[in-house]
């Protein structure tokens, strides 16, 4: 993925397997429809502790609907959607599933990017910087606005072929108190210590509104729990009409 | 010297530990290990901790000789009283050495997750004492089986909330605690045992220390030795056992055993017994061995004692059970009642049921009659009753 970044990006992150197992790639072509610029494919978890409400049960809901890493990787392989996709999700299952076989496999489906949450900077250029450089694949990092400048820095360069995730509060996901006024300040300071390394923000974005003021200091924004409340109540068409129209 | 109690620049024991956070909980992390390696060896916090301990905990707490243990199993078996402690368990040691550094970082609202709610008891007390403002997560199917223990946090000024997600027990306590962090990250997170993310487990094993240290010393008057020969802890994140092993760790003549919960038995899909169903994994921002499906989904785990009922282990104990340092032994809720009734009985000390776990595995050992053998007794039993009674009544 090379993050075109001559308007604001709007990104969309959805768990695989909800609300129905196999609902997927339909989602995927909707989100193409709508001009979406990237999505971020959330592989489900029984414990998912930066999550809130909306973001667990819709996991919950995926592992009951049988949902797995294998099998997301298989719909992957069967779908055909120019939209760059990038994995997310907690590290458990993927040490488990084995992360060399997950870099191949992300790789084999043309996944470039992997978002992990509970992957520090430290432990990646430990154990697994060699691997994921051997794969191309690249980790994109969260920061917060509390991040020191030499950690954002350093986030940047190790996501400069993707993007770097500023987490807009501190917040579990979903959260509704968005406080980019008073942050705005920093937003713009994390974006310019990221370099050429797009900034996209996360946590709280739920609508147009809270989309555009996210952008103003940032190249993009990804909306999560919104987008899957939406889903569970079958409106995601309507509430992607709402942020963009179709191509 | 290498000591099993070494970590790395990361917070590695060997391969377990470490720190697995998102990035939001960082600078807490980071606040907490430089508060935490400043003070612990500031000689003024220091003085003050142990003087809490003597004078407020009620320490040292006694090794007491059992005579009837001793007789029923052929060896000098001792119990170190951790159940005479102020709030009933081992747990309060920790939480007056947090609360102390909690303080000193400007903190004023404690956040905890419980179990057996004896963390959560031993939490409200430090707060009250403290002055703090106190949250316990709880899950509600802990609450329900250890009410006992809900009434003296609620008593105590502190906020019970109940953990609803998942097997609503210790493992979604601690969810929902560490998510309430990353919301309220000015709060302090006061961790009941030996688990999350490095620094916890390592400062927690120190204040924990404690035990091993005054045991040492008793020995010594009791039976003019320092090391005993066996050391029995029972395991649910692992902090009693921790601080009943910590100065035998590196005394390779110590035989020490951590016991876990067997449930219903370690094969019967309802058992908690982590080092011998567990395989390396991530939980609650450590590597260690856990509870879990192929797909590294964390499975629920089952025993009759709410305070072992968790699908992980703290990262010390994956480290020396994995390299045989430590000897694992799994003791069904059936063995532990059964434990807890005979000491009742016999020595008129009513064990928590977590406790019974590791009297529970005197059975399975062979001992000799020149063995000394030290149990650490975490914790009293008033807590269970309600449970044991229903026990009983399911079964007559
Ligand atoms: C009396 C007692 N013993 C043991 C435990 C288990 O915890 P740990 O393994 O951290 O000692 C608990 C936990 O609630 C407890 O209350």
């Amino acid at each position: 993925m090379k993050l075109k970044t001559t308007h604001p990006l709007l990104s969309i992150f959805l768990t695989a397997g909800y609300p129905q197992l196999n609902d997927l790639p339909r989602q995927l072509a909707l989100l193409e429809k709508y001009g979406v610029d990237f999505v971020e494919v959330g592989i489900p978890f029984s414990d998912p502790l930066a999550d809130g409400p909306v973001i667990q049960e819709s996991s919950t809901i995926a592992l009951k609907n049988g949902m797995q890493l294998s099998l997301i990787f298989q719909q992957l392989k069967a779908v055909n959607t120019s939209v760059p996709l990038v994995l997310m999700g907690y590290l458990n299952p993927i040490l488990q599933f084995g992360m060399d076989r997950f870099l191949a496999e992300a790789n084999h489906v043309g996944v470039k990017h992997v978002v992990l949450p509970d992957l520090s900077i430290e432990i990646y250029e430990r154990s697994y910087k060699e691997i994921f450089d051997h794969y191309g694949v690249t980790p994109c990092f969260l920061v917060t606005p509390k991040t020191s400048d030499d950690r954002i820095r350093k986030a940047a360069r190790l996501s400069e072929k993707g993007f770097v995730y500023l987490v807009s509060t501190n917040a579990t996901t979903g959260s509704q108190h968005l406080t980019t006024l008073n942050l705005q300040e920093r937003y713009r300071e994390v974006k310019s210590l990221c370099g050429a390394t797009p900034v996209i923000m996360g946590f709280g974005i739920r609508d147009k509104a809270t989309f555009e003021a996210a952008t103003v200091d940032v190249d993009g924004a990804i909306i999560g729990s919104a987008f899957i409340q939406a889903l569970g109540s079958g409106k995601e068409e309507e509430f992607l009409a709402q942020l963009k129209s179709p191509k | 010297m290498n000591s099993y109690l070494d970590t790395d620049e990361l917070g590695f024991y060997g391969d377990f530990g470490g720190a697995y956070i998102p990035e939001l909980l960082r600078p807490n992390i980071e606040e907490l290990e430089q508060a935490f390696s400043y003070y612990r060896n500031d000689a003024q916090f220091i003085d003050e901790y142990k003087s809490l301990l003597k004078d407020y905990v009620g320490r040292p707490t006694p090794l007491y000789f059992s005579a009837k243990l001793s007789a029923t199993f052929g060896a000098k078996i001792y119990l170190k009283r951790e159940d005479l402690c102020h709030t009933g368990a081992h747990k309060v040691n920790n939480t007056i050495g947090q609360i102390l550094l909690a303080k000193r970082m400007g903190k004023s609202t404690i956040i905890a997750e419980t179990g057996a709610g004896q963390h959560g008891v031993a939490t409200a007390t430090a707060c009250a004492l403290s002055g703090m403002e106190c949250k316990v997560f709880m899950g509600e199917k802990d609450i329900e089986r250890q009410a006992p223990n809900v009434l003296r946090m609620n008593y105590l000024g502190a906020e019970v909330i109940p953990a609803v997600s998942g097997s609503k027990t210790l493992k979604d306590a601690t969810n929902e605690a560490i998510r309430y962090w990353i919301n309220h990250p000015e709060t302090f997170y006061l961790i009941g045992s030996v688990v999350g993310p490095h620094p916890y487990p390592k400062m927690v094993a120190e204040f924990q220390s404690i035990i091993s240290e005054e045991i040492r010393q008793q020995l010594l008057e009791k039976e003019g030795r320092r090391n005993p020969d066996i050391v029995i802890a029972c395991v649910g994140g692992g902090s009693n056992a921790a601080g009943a092993f910590y100065h035998f760790y590196d005394v390779p003549e110590v035989q020490l055993i951590a016991v876990e919960a067997a449930g219903e038995g370690v094969m019967t899909g309802k058992s908690a017994a982590t080092s011998a169903l567990g395989t390396p994994g991530v939980i609650h921002g450590s590597m260690t061995l856990l509870m879990q499906d192929q797909d590294g989904q964390i499975t629920e785990p089952h025993s009759i004692s709410a305070g072992l009922d968790y699908p992980g282990i703290g990262p010390l104990h994956a480290h020396t059970i994995s390299s045989g340092r430590v000897q694992a032994i799994a003791v069904t809720d059936n063995e532990a009642l059964e434990a807890a009734h005979a000491l009742a009985l016999t020595e008129g000390i009513i064990p928590a049921l977590e406790t019974a776990h590791a009297l529970g595995a005197l059975n399975q050992l062979t001992l000799n009659p020149d063995d000394v053998v030290v149990i650490n007794l975490s914790g009293r039993g008033d807590k269970d009753l309600e449970t044991i009674a229903k026990f009983i009544n399911k079964t007559s």
